[in-house]
């Protein structure tokens, strides 16, 4: 027995809605407080960012700014690593600290009741760590077992080869960010102390504070905790972002055991900061970054090789990579392969269609407001104003710039921004039976590579 | 903090659960199907899990797919997932289209069966093969998550086999088996409709009326076998696995009271006393001091019927055995045993639990979807206003006792990851009971 169904009903009239209105007081010393007052709930994120990012690694010194930003919990002047753990958490609370590329960041998030104690304690943190010589070298062992686990995951032996292939040697892109190794052996103690001492400034920090607090209540913490820290930053570099290779080459990395292939293709694009950002971004969504996307509804719900593919920006102030992901069925990975090269030329030749290009944009203006449910998402949508160095309206003007797109600036900027004939293709899997499969797609020279390669081990 | 909770129940028995929060436009709109593995027939494993993929596949109104365009197009984000005793479909979009999100919910919970077809069986079988593939196959220590429920509960118990099932049996998935599976499980009284934020209650009311109103009750859904096991399992459990992974990694499971049993919270407690974040014992003993683990955690299932996992997890740190790594990990559990826990341990973990309460509940989703939870396990979505309280109430007597009670050495289950290189030929899988 079927239902009538009722018809498929229209939106109602939207409501108003407005990112949180925030306000930027920079101290004497340099410090940026940023402070947005959301009240709703009675908890406050309090999220320092400064401008110590592993671009900043001194040469043969990898991995520095990373493992400095994990030694920030470990100890202050005042406490042990396990005292501060102890007073931070008896607060609730828990500290997160750690760098990308471009930044180092201290982050909690506390009950009201709690957020003037936990301030005082993010302030010791950032200022004051201790860096205890036995908990630098439990970190680097550390550093050393999570590089064992990412050297035998398909996974991780993917993301490490594609990056390595994507930039040039002399680029500090093609290592890891937090150091392979070799580098990670000769980080010591004084390193660390050096960086912090160095990059570690208030010039160079700004202290976002979002949540069930008032500015003057920010303003009065932060000079209280941070008012009398002193010192310059040197200006930040500019780093090599230069590719490896000029032609499209098909990297096939043999793990004879892997039940599945892991599936790259990418090259080096654009900086954030690019004028074409938001064209990007709805290119990339129609291309792969929607669930409707050409690439997931090509490889996955047309051809079922796998249970998604995706791709993305991986946003950062240099020139940034442009990386399409998958992890295909073996015996059809030569035709997700082959799919998603057509997919990246069909976004070149055709523009995109009516259907297409609403869906994008009215997904990425309907669902601004979702994205900033959070005290700590709106701390880091705020937190990346400042590392990319955005205009303060950046989130009052988002959403008209999303809408002003047109299907010939996605034309466009495919076009300009990605090349197929560039397109490095890696591959994880059982050689024996890719290679054949791989040449016979006549793409692009197949070179295979044990995991161990010296290539990829950064 | 108080989540608002207005709770009603349609005619046809469905549950509908409303909580009012105007601080952004935007609403989730939350169903719980009251349906898991643990309701699959035999030589039909994986099949809840496949059916959660058809759901997205279309329904008399709706194309393939256009659920998720839908839904994105109105500018929201949504998914679905499988478990146990449950499957949950979800969506938050902004509040003037909740109308279009309950629609597309209730188009395929009255009308799904004229749109399933052959070729979207076939291919959704290949999509999960590839997701078995992915998330269990191609990682290291993938198995774990179908390895620990097969060595902890009996093989005819209905939480034994695999969520995501094998691939013989999603073969063998037909048709008629869809058909079969939504008419006696996909009905309006055994689902929670939950929605969350943005809302008048009155106007969400009238839709839901309108649109899952009209769908008729269920045959009544089989019962399910016993789910009750012994108290513990009395005596040690143990299995090795070789793998391809780099470093071994060591689980460490109890059975103990079901989710929402006083139990259960003294249980939840003592995971964060053991495993959660710097200050825990496991930081602070096996990765900190004795230098054996390079992370380590504790967690419970959170299974609401005949009884729940307690899991310690724990990975080696680089050239430490997996022997060395066992025994300490089972040396920490005969200490909390032995001597019992603290009230500044308990205070701590308590502190934590009640940030994380406020942080998470800041989320339209995940309000929706805990006050579908305690709709769907407990009747009453109250509950979720009471669980701080319940956390509070917990006392290192309490806890001390709880470990003297489920973590002795008869009542432990160990699933021990060892590199493939250097495991004895001989010793591939080896379950002692």
């Amino acid at each position: 027995m079927m239902l009538d169904a009722p018809a498929r009903p229209g939106p109602t009239a939207p409501r108003p809605y407005h990112f949180p209105r925030f306000e930027t007081h920079v101290l004497p010393n340099g410090i940026r407080v940023v402070v947005a007052p959301v009240h709703a709930h009675p908890v406050v994120t309090i999220l320092a960012v400064v401008d110590a990012g592993a671009t900043r690694d001194p040469a043969g010194k990898h991995g520095l700014a990373v493992l400095t930003g994990r030694a920030l919990s470990e100890g202050t002047v005042t406490m042990t690593a396990l005292q501060l753990a102890e007073r931070t958490e008896s607060l609730g609370t828990v500290l997160d600290t750690g760098a990308d590329w471009d930044s180092s960041i201290v982050q909690l998030t506390a009950l009201t009741a709690r957020a003037s104690d936990a301030f005082a304690v993010l302030a010791e943190v950032l200022r004051q760590p201790s860096f205890p010589a036995v908990e630098m070298q439990r970190l680097v062992e550390e550093r050393l077992s999570d590089l064992t686990q990412i050297r035998a995951e398909p996974r991780g032996l993917a993301d490490v080869a594609l990056n390595r292939l994507l930039y040039a040697p002399s680029s500090r892109f093609a290592r890891l960010a937090g150091g392979d190794e070799t580098s990670v052996a000769t980080i010591t103690r004084e390193d660390v102390v050096a960086f912090h001492t160095e990059h570690f400034r208030p010039d160079a920090t700004a202290l976002l504070v979002v949540g069930d607090c008032t500015p003057e209540e920010a303003v009065r913490l932060a000079t209280m905790h941070l008012g009398d820290w002193a010192g310059r930053t040197p200006p930040a570099p500019v780093p090599d972002a230069s590719p490896r290779f000029m032609d499209r080459r098909v990297h096939l990395v043999d793990k004879p055991d892997a039940q599945q292939a892991e599936m790259r293709l990418g090259h080096v694009a654009v900086p954030r900061a690019h004028p074409d950002y938001f064209p990007l971004v709805v290119m990339n969504a129609i291309l792969g970054g929607l669930f409707s996307s050409r690439l997931n509804l090509n490889l996955r719900e047309a051809h079922g090789y796998t249970y998604g593919a995706h791709s993305a920006f991986d946003w950062r102030r240099a020139a940034s990579p442009f990386e399409i992901s998958s992890a295909v069925q073996t015996d059809k990975c030569a035709d997700a392969v082959r799919e998603a090269l057509h997919e990246v030329e069909r976004m070149r030749t055709h523009a995109v269609s009516d259907e297409e290009l609403s869906l994008a944009v009215s997904y990425l203006d309907g669902v601004f407001p979702i994205r900033f449910e959070t005290t700590a998402a709106i701390a880091s949508g705020l937190a990346n104003v400042e590392i990319f160095r955005l205009p303060p309206s950046y989130f009052d003007t988002y959403r008209a710039h999303v809408r002003a797109v047109t299907a010939a600036d996605v034309l466009r900027v495919a076009q300009t921004h990605l090349d197929p004939a560039r397109l490095q293709v890696v591959i994880v899997g059982p050689a024996e039976t890719l290679q054949p499969a791989l040449e016979a797609l006549d793409i692009g020279p197949v070179t295979v590579h044990p995991p161990t390669d010296e290539l990829f081990a950064d | 903090m108080q989540i608002p909770v207005e709770s009603l129940t349609l005619p046809n028995g469905l549950h509908v659960v409303l909580s009012e929060d105007h601080t952004a436009p935007i609403v989730a709109v939350n169903l719980w199907y009251h349906v898991g593995s643990a309701n699959e027939r035999a030589g039909r494993t994986g099949f809840a899990h496949l059916f959660e993929h058809m759901l997205f596949q279309g329904s008399e109104n709706v194309a393939a797919n256009e659920h998720f365009e839908c839904v994105q197009r109105a500018g929201g984000t949504l998914n679905g997932s499988t478990w146990l005793d449950r499957t949950n479909y979800y969506e938050t979009v902004p509040s003037n289209k909740l109308a279009l999100a309950l629609w597309l919910e209730a188009d395929r919970m009255a009308r799904l069966l004229p749109a399933m077809t052959q070729p979207k069986l076939d291919t959704q079988r290949d999509v999960v093969k590839n997701e078995r593939l992915w998330s269990v196959d191609n990682q290291p220590y993938g198995t774990w998550w179908e390895r620990l429920p097969a060595l902890c509960y009996p093989p005819s118990h209905p939480f034994h086999h695999s969520l995501i099932g094998s691939t013989d049996d999603l073969d063998a998935a037909s048709l008629d088996d869809i058909a079969e599976f939504f008419r006696t499980y996909y009905t309006p009284d055994n689902a929670v409709l939950t929605i969350a934020g943005d809302v008048d209650p009155v106007e969400a009311r009238a839709l839901v009326e309108a649109y899952f109103g009209p769908i008729p009750r269920g045959q009544g859904r089989p019962a399910l076998p016993d789910m009750t096991v012994p108290f513990t399992f009395g005596a040690p459990l143990r299995e090795v696995v070789e793998d391809s992974c780099a470093l071994p990694r060591v689980f460490v499971a109890s059975r103990i009271p079901v989710l929402g049993s006083d139990a259960y919270y003294d249980a939840s407690v003592l995971s964060s006393i053991l495993g959660l974040r710097t200050g825990s014992r496991f930081e602070q003993s096996l990765v900190r001091a004795q230098r054996v683990a390079s992370s380590a955690s504790c967690f419970t299932f959170d299974l609401s019927k005949g009884a729940d996992l307690f899991v310690a997890d724990v990975t080696a740190l680089a050239d430490i055995g997996a022997d060395v790594l066992e025994a300490a990990v089972h040396a920490e559990l005969d200490r909390v045993v032995a001597h019992g826990v603290t009230q500044a341990e308990v205070d701590r973990a308590v502190a934590l639990m009640e940030t994380h309460f406020v942080t998470s509940l800041q989320s339209a989703a995940e309000r929706a979807d805990q006050l579908s939870r305690f709709a769907t396990y407990f009747g009453d979505p109250q509950l979720v206003n009471a669980q701080p309280a319940r956390y509070r109430a917990v006392t290192a007597a309490r806890v001390s006792a709880f470990a003297t009670t489920y973590l002795q050495p008869d009542n432990r289950a160990t699933l021990l990851y060892v590199p493939a290189e250097s495991a004895s030929a001989d010793a591939s899988i080896e379950v002692a009971a």
